[in-house]
């Protein structure tokens, strides 16, 4: 069920070292589940973002000249993911850009994250799909057995 | 699914028994086959559509219909406002107004084959598709609040084609009662670029030859022969809508519980009709719809320019315009009394029958135009509404093939170079700036819309009147 399994490691890019833990896809009839995994709420929020990205193209060919800055509040954990998630199609669609990289703090019902990426370009990006936006279809965040954290949900494109 | 989770009132309707917290039953129109390709959750969505309030006969699905975010895509109910009826943000969903609009060339398939290169070219340099890419107009404030309240009029207006297109889009091209003060500035920016692009994922413009008649009469009265090249837009309202639906959706989760309503999925999120809330979403879903209907006629206007520079005789008119993702409120016939109902059809089409005031000169005579989009390898369709008066299902019928796999299973079985390859060798030009797109919509990803189509006939939603297949695709 669950592809494109990444594990995060260390490589030229500083950036790479934002996000620590691992991102996945699931299946949806019609669209497609994404699912971020981490030590932390936060690293799983970041990881479920480059699940987001990777709908539309490989997270790791995008340049990290450009930080966005992103601020979401919302009443539980799922409204904040969704939240956060729509920021960033939102930013995504407004400025014209992609995101490869992110750093997310998570303080009480608050987000504040930095996206980082450059402009899409057609020919190098390729992208496949426009997300529209991020659901509460299968949303979920929550620890695991483990102690990791996990962040989850149907994006629609 | 399994048949025998459904009670079987005939080879072409199933019922769901109301258990639990459903007011009224779930009715899903399709065959034998077509339920067991259907995923259980849609037995489910449409059990949870039955217990909104207010809902009125039953929760229905079309047979096309597939698992979606709380409605099922596919999936028709009605509210009444005086019956503490509610409308909802996930049954009209996040692209607000999708709809296929089909033109016609006056030109024959046959004409446009030995050009067919040039014209896929010319397509594909002039209307800007898939992701990141604007469109030619820039809409600062108050052009955007003029759009939003003036839908395909406002085009019009602007030069973006001729008054009497208007005669052939529903609501004359301009829906009532839209509220630009009720979109947000997000939603504003985000479209400021958008209007007259045809977005990515399944949306399209195809040139589609007539391939089979199947009712000569209202073939003729939409102006339908044999070997016709016909233009074909799937595309809904952008940003903008996708910018609202996210918007309203959250909105209407944190308010369910304010309202005293029990939300079995968030995604079901909705207000009553007669509440502030309900009343806002109204407004901005409007809007969303005249956003949608003025991007249809911005890239109708785009392909009339790529066309006269192939083709300076072809004469794009247009046979009709419909959205299958919406919330209207019509007036409707239910046990004998005349009722206005909003009736919210997420990926289904309107089907009204003749005589509907709706429609005007031959179609008042015929029905309405059900347009069915299909996949850039198989076939689209149209059907007609035939039923004077309500007819099943609030006059609903299907709006396309429906998927049958998701996008990942799709991209492991197809490759969107070989696909092009394999069009193209049956003469299908893909025109499109993504191979992995292409396989995810891949014409196999897809259910087979003929047997869609004919459950829907057979059920008595909608008649076919003609069955056209791809020449050539343009991609979002």
């Amino acid at each position: 069920m669950a592809r494109q399994m990444e594990q995060s490691v260390p490589s030229e890019s500083p950036e790479s070292l934002l996000t620590s833990g691992r991102w996945e896809h699931f299946d949806h009839q019609a669209d497609i589940g994404v699912r971020g995994r981490g030590a932390t709420k936060a690293d799983a929020f970041a990881q479920a973002a480059r699940a987001l990205t990777a709908v539309l193209t490989d997270p790791d060919r995008i340049g990290t000249g450009q930080r966005v800055q992103i601020e979401c509040r919302a009443p539980d954990d799922e409204f904040l993911l969704v939240d956060w998630l729509n920021r960033i199609v939102y930013e995504m669609a407004t400025r014209r850009m992609l995101f490869g990289q992110f750093k997310v703090a998570i303080e009480g019902d608050r987000l504040t994250a930095e996206a980082i990426g450059e402009p899409v370009d057609a020919l190098r990006h390729a992208p496949a799909v426009e997300v529209k936006g991020a659901t509460y279809t299968a949303a979920k965040v929550g620890p695991e057995p483990d102690g990791s954290w996990v962040a989850q949900c149907v994006v629609d494109v | 699914m399994d048949p025998g989770r459904l009670q079987r009132v005939s080879d072409y309707e199933w019922r769901i028994k109301p258990e639990g917290k459903m007011r009224v039953p779930g009715v899903i129109f399709a065959t034998e086959d077509l339920i067991r390709g259907m995923d259980d959750k849609v037995f489910e969505q449409v059990a949870n559509v039955a217990t909104l309030p207010g809902i009125e006969i039953a929760s229905y699905a079309m047979p096309d219909a597939h698992w979606g975010y709380g409605f099922p895509i596919g999936g028709v109910a009605a509210f009444d406002a005086e019956r503490g009826g509610v409308v909802s943000a996930g049954g009209v969903g996040f692209d607000i107004s999708c709809g296929v609009r089909n033109v016609h060339t006056g030109l024959s398939a046959d004409e446009i084959e030995p050009l067919k290169e040039r014209l896929a070219d010319a397509l594909f340099a002039t209307i800007p598709a898939g992701v990141g890419s604007r469109g030619h107009l820039r809409l600062e404030a108050e052009a955007m609040d003029a759009m939003l309240a003036g839908g395909a009029r406002w085009a019009v207006e602007r030069g973006y084609g001729a008054a009497e297109d208007l005669e052939r889009i529903e609501e004359r091209g301009s829906m009532a009662g839209a509220a630009p003060e009720a979109v947000s500035a997000h939603a504003k920016l985000r479209q400021r670029d958008e209007v007259g692009t045809l977005g990515s994922g399944n949306h399209y413009l195809e040139v589609q030859r007539v391939t089979e008649i199947f009712d000569d009469a209202l073939a003729r009265a939409y102006g339908l022969k044999l070997d016709d090249a016909i233009v074909s837009i799937h595309c809904g309202s952008r940003g903008l809508g996708h910018q609202i639906g996210t918007e309203y959706l959250k909105k209407m989760a944190m308010a369910a519980r304010d309202y005293g309503i029990e939300l079995p999925d968030r995604e079901l999120a909705c207000a009553p009709i007669q509440s502030d809330l309900g009343r806002e979403y109204l407004g901005a879903m409007r809007a969303g719809i005249n956003c949608a209907l003025a991007n249809r006629q911005v890239i109708t206007h785009l392909a009339r320019q790529a066309f006269a520079e192939v083709f300076p005789e072809a004469r794009l008119s247009l046979l009709y315009d419909v959205s299958h993702n919406t919330c209207k409120l019509e007036e409707h016939d239910v046990e004998g009394r005349r009722r206005r109902l909003f009736v919210h059809r997420k990926g289904a089409t309107r089907a009204f029958g003749p005589g509907s005031p709706e429609l005007e000169g031959d179609l008042a005579r015929a029905g309405q135009p059900v347009l069915i989009g299909g996949t850039m390898g198989t076939s689209s369709y149209v059907l007609a509404g035939t039923h004077p008066g309500t007819g099943i299902a609030f006059s609903s019928a299907c709006h396309g093939a429906g998927r049958a796999m998701s996008r990942h299973q799709a991209t492991k079985l197809w490759q969107g170079r070989r696909v092009i390859d394999e069009l193209a060798r049956q003469g299908i030009l893909i025109r499109s700036r993504s191979h992995r797109g292409v396989a995810e919509e891949a014409p196999g990803a897809y259910k087979d819309v003929s047997a869609v189509v004919e459950a829907a006939e057979k059920a008595g939603l909608a008649r076919r009147v003609a069955r056209l297949v791809p020449m050539i695709c343009v991609k979002g």
